[in-house]
């Protein structure tokens, strides 16, 4: 049941070197420079985002997630979350208005796969960018690189999937729409939706907590894919798999590597799921297939490589 | 034609040539040599750890959660961040 959760409104990531995460983000992913801070942070969107930005890049010594944020309906659901996710027995803490620019304020709290999550419910909207709320054209000129059109989920590893994916439904209203069984029957992977997307986020069983895979964004067609694909050769960028399909949700995908390491994708099409949609079960002695459809063999840096 | 230093690789009795534009990690990937892991190659996830024994290098900023200053004075470096400046003896790590 919808708790009033909306989407994925930003992702934090650390990277080593702010100019050349830029160069990755910015020129090549196509994500517009919106705004930076006192701290040396650099806000970005993708250009059909209403909201001010949905990337935040903050210079660290050691890559990796800081945080992923949810928008909320408004700030009655926040105080409401934020009593639910006590009573579910995660500890939160609110963080002031503008502690990130034009943001309201937020509800921190940590998964138990390690992961440190945020709940908002303001946030400055600048509007589409290079577009018109009224009588807009089809897109923007201007825009560089892959054009990514939108952020759309992350996929984290960490353990106990299981009480993550309760904290998920049970308290934060979203919906399992795929997900991956051992023999044994327990889940190793979960991917959950709060809207009719395959997934706004996803998890995968792993020892250490906290770890990040990848953060994705939505291109619309597969020739948008290949084109990603000549970039990523014409400018020498570390590729990681692709182009390929998944079986877990079907879209068609490529990975490949921010120069601080972390791993990034561009993916377009896959399922959708609604409330009465059963949950679609991957069984693991298939967990090739449903990662890399194609090759239908699971490669070990998919596993193995996090920041 | 760019200097090529001389790289041996002790636990291994191998050698090759590598100039100082070209990582380590670049050329095990490009010549198609095992015994050192690909992964990210930007320095974040560790996976291509190992230690120079002897020889001048420098490197790119690397992730502290895989070398801490401390081991990159004993010779512990990501092989992705890693640049010859001089002929160099490395050792591969069972990673
Ligand atoms: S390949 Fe990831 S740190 Fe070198
Ligand atoms: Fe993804």
């Amino acid at each position: 049941m919808k708790k009033g959760v909306m989407r994925p409104g930003h992702v934090q990531i650390r990277v080593l070197e702010m100019e050349e995460a830029l160069k990755h983000y910015r020129d090549l992913i196509g994500l517009i420079e919106m705004d930076r801070d006192d701290q040396g942070r650099v806000y970005l969107k993708a250009w059909t985002e209403v909201d001010k930005y949905s990337v935040i890049l903050r210079e660290a010594d050691e890559p990796g997630l800081d945080f992923i944020g949810f928008k909320c309906l408004n700030e009655n659901t926040l105080d409401k979350l934020n009593i639910d996710l006590i009573e579910f027995g995660c500890r939160t803490k609110e963080l002031p208005a503008n502690n990130l620019k034009d943001c309201g304020r937020r509800i921190q709290f940590t998964t138990p796969t390690g992961h440190t999550f945020e709940l908002f419910a303001n946030k400055k909207q600048t509007g589409k960018w290079g577009l018109d709320n009224v009588n807009p054209e089809a897109w923007p000129e201007g825009l560089t690189g892959m054009k990514a059109v939108r952020f759309d989920h992350c996929l984290l590893y960490g353990p106990d999937i299981e009480k993550t994916t309760q904290l998920f439904c049970n308290v934060l209203g979203f919906d399992v729409a795929e997900q991956v069984i051992d023999e044994n029957n327990v889940r190793i992977s979960s991917f959950l939706t709060c809207s009719s997307k395959a997934h706004d986020i996803a998890f995968i069983n792993h020892d250490e907590p906290g770890k990040f895979h990848h953060a994705s964004f939505w291109l619309e067609t597969w020739e948008d894919i290949l084109r990603a694909a000549d970039l990523i050769s014409m400018k020498d960028v570390a590729l990681d798999i692709g182009p390929t399909r998944h079986g877990l949700t079907h879209g068609k995908t490529i990975y490949f590597f921010d120069p601080s390491g972390n791993r990034s994708e561009v993916f377009c099409g896959g399922d959708y799921h609604y409330p009465d949609h059963p949950t679609v079960t991957w069984q693991a002695e298939a967990l090739g297939k449903a990662i890399f459809y194609h090759d239908r063999a699971l490669n070990e840096r998919f596993l193995t490589v996090l920041t | 034609m760019k200097t090529q230093y001389r790289i041996k690789v002790l636990n291994r009795n191998q050698e090759f040539f590598c100039d100082k534009e070209t990582s380590l990690l670049k050329h095990f990937e490009n010549s198609k040599k095992d015994g050192v892991k690909i992964g990210c190659r930007g320095g974040g996830c560790g996976v291509c750890k190992i230690r120079i024994v002897t020889g001048e290098f420098t490197c790119k900023a690397m992730s502290k959660a895989h070398v801490t200053p401390s081991d990159i004075d004993e010779g512990y470096v990501l092989a992705c961040r890693t640049y010859p400046k001089s002929h160099l003896t490395i050792e591969l790590l069972n990673n």
